[in-house]
């Protein structure tokens, strides 16, 4: 009996191709004029951007030491910034998904603030604690000499302060879609905590991890706001290529096109590399 | 490597009480309805859902104590549990997941990785090392979680409805082999399972639990013959009846009577099975002394025969041929009359 009900169900269940829409169902027209203006307006900046741009004068406009100049600083304060997320934000992200404490709520509200928060309240906001008078930074000052301000590190600070949250949020995610039961199979073989989170929770969550980083990368890549405020922007030590971009716009337009190109070929390329392994996956 | 305890877990609207005693070697089926705690007995056990109230010794130590204080947490428990839906590592290959265990017991990997394939070949997957979780089909992922179990050599082995996942086909070559390794572990061996025959197959002892309490346990024969609920008389299938005795007349609570074949007295269950019901479109002449008139509510095929559900002075179910079922014409609502006799029924103390 058991048999025969199995096997009639599972001839229900076997998965049907979905229908396709058929060419004689049209979009209706109040959903078809505002979605085409919205490719335009996505897209026709950026073709503005690639029809302006000199391509003439491209080599040797890139070949201006201003742009390698920022634009190498730019990739590795991103780099240190989404380093400094990972080592902070997954141990975060995983005390929020996984531990239970009084005013987990809260702590998550607050470390989603600086997702809203606009960055140049952000660099103010890191100003008044890790500036040199700042309330954390004074000690940082006159008991280890360090001062982040106006300086590369205080880049990274700036930026990872506007990018963890979106690592610690897409973990957070990836940890609560992934089933927990795994980590108990893993205690049951007598795994310890922190072997469970090595060999099987980060495995596990891995992709989440890697769209968070991408996604904290990309963020940290075109951080302004909090920068310019935190960390100035000094040619070679703290001008990124948003900055450069900003201040070419007003004395070398042609520049600040160049710079705007290489920076939008950089988040493509990575869009590209990433998308296919990853962010499906999320 | 007995098991010994004595578990309570509270939870709003349910609360688990039940005293367990596993020998080595020993296995014990539990088997309940859905929601009776037979998942929360296991996870308590293996120390995944903590104890309100108890003690659990294994092996002759105690790994949980509520009135000292005393927890040993599940990664110092040496409990192996199969999980129903095996939760194989996705991204480790079938030979990994096995030496998961050996590995965090402090073995090298290749060490590890040797005993791992030993215990591949045993379960006869040698040839599907390499393969990741996802490429085994159900019976095979099945072995390989078997194995991941008990390969750290666990004291007590927990199976969580080891073979509801497979399909019939399967079910009976993987029921087969599981046998045959929970007769080699020395280990006590707690099977939950909702099947009564992976349970009479598998099982030394039953251990039946109905809202986290126990209502009966007993090798599988006796509670086949003899059940004490109507969960368990449904599970194996017979009509059950609870009454008082006086002689040979049992009068049941709503007002019924069954004539039995031994005398009794006080309160009693009457036990028969659905096959010792016979059905008449008249009132029939002659010997059986139990009759009834009811009223049919429900049939269903069953197999080879059919099971009429009938109503009246007392619920019955009944057996018979698909034959019989078109000469007596029956659809719901016909009225019958359904006889028992009295040699057909079992009778025991309640």
């Amino acid at each position: 009996m058991t048999l025969k009900l199995r096997s009639r169900t599972g001839r229900a269940a076997r998965p049907r191709r979905a229908p396709r829409t058929t060419a004689a169902r049209h979009v209706p027209l109040p959903l078809l004029l505002p979605a085409l203006l919205g490719v335009a307006f996505l897209t026709l900046p950026l073709l503005g951007l690639l029809v302006r741009t000199p391509w003439s004068d491209l080599a040797g406009e890139l070949r201006g030491t201003q742009v390698l100049q920022a634009l190498r600083l730019s990739l590795i304060t991103a780099s240190l910034a989404t380093v400094l997320s990972l080592v902070l934000g997954v141990p975060l992200a995983w005390l929020l998904a996984r531990a239970s404490f009084p005013g987990r709520r809260l702590l998550r509200a607050l470390i989603t603030v600086p997702l809203v928060l606009p960055p140049v309240v952000g660099g103010v906001a890191l100003l008044l604690a890790l500036g040199r008078r700042g309330i954390l930074g004074q000690y940082l000052d006159s008991w280890f000499g360090v001062t982040l301000p106006f300086t590369t590190a205080g880049v990274v600070v700036a930026e990872a302060f506007v990018a963890m949250p979106f690592l610690v949020l897409s973990v957070e995610g990836a940890l609560r879609a992934a089933d927990p039961r795994f980590e108990d199979a893993a205690a049951t073989l007598g795994a310890s905590g922190w072997t469970t989170f090595r060999r099987v929770t980060l495995p596990l969550v891995a992709p989440g991890v890697a769209a968070g980083s991408v996604l904290a990368w990309a963020r940290a890549l075109g951080e302004f706001g909090a920068t310019i405020t935190f960390a100035g922007n000094f040619p070679g030590t703290t001008q990124t290529m948003p900055l450069a971009v900003y201040l070419a716009l007003q004395d070398d337009p042609q520049a600040a096109i160049v710079l705007s190109l290489v920076l939008l070929a950089v988040s493509i390329t990575v869009l590209a590399a990433l998308r296919e392994r990853w962010m499906t996956a999320v | 490597m007995t098991l010994d305890a004595n578990l309570r877990v509270d939870r709003p609207g349910f609360t688990l009480d039940l005293d367990l005693h596993i020998d080595s070697g020993e296995v014990v089926a539990l088997l309940g309805p859905n929601g009776a705690g037979k998942t929360t007995t296991l996870r308590a056990l293996a120390g995944l859902t903590p104890l309100t109230a108890g003690r659990i010794e294994i092996d002759g130590t105690t790994v949980e104590d509520t009135t000292m204080g005393r927890r040993t947490p599940t990664e110092r428990r040496r409990t192996g549990l199969l999980f129903q839906d095996y939760l194989l590592f996705p991204h480790l290959s079938a030979l990994d997941n096995i030496a998961f265990g050996l590995r965090c017991q402090g073995r090298s990997k290749a060490d590890a990785r040797g005993e791992a394939a030993a215990w591949l070949d045993r379960v006869g997957l040698a040839d599907h090392a390499a393969a990741r979780p996802g490429a085994l089909s159900g019976g095979q992922a099945q072995r390989v979680a078997l194995a991941r179990a008990l390969a750290p050599s666990p004291r007590l082995l927990l199976l969580d409805e080891p073979l509801a996942a497979l399909d019939a086909h399967t079910r009976l070559d993987i029921r087969t082999r599981l046998g045959h390794h929970l007769a080699d572990f020395d280990g006590a061996t707690l099977l939950v399972t909702h099947d009564p025959l992976d349970a009479m197959i598998l099982a030394d002892r039953l251990v039946v639990i109905e809202h986290g309490h126990l209502v009966q346990t007993g090798p599988p024969a006796e509670i086949a013959r003899h059940p004490r609920t109507d969960y368990i008389a449904r599970l194996v299938g017979l009509n059950l009846y609870h009454g008082a005795a006086d002689d040979h007349r049992v009068r049941l609570a709503d007002g019924a009577e069954i004539t039995t074949a031994e005398p009794h007295h006080g309160p009693v269950f009457v036990a028969f099975r659905p096959t010792a019901v016979a059905l008449y479109r008249t009132r029939p002449d002659g010997t059986p002394r139990n009759q009834w008139p009811v009223t049919v509510t429900g049939i269903e095929r069953r197999g080879d025969h059919v099971r009429i559900d009938l109503t009246g002075p007392l619920h019955l179910a009944a057996d018979i041929t698909p034959a019989a079922l078109a000469d007596l014409d029956l659809t719901p609502g016909t009225q019958v009359w359904a006889t028992v006799k009295a040699t057909e029924t079992d009778t025991y103390p309640a």
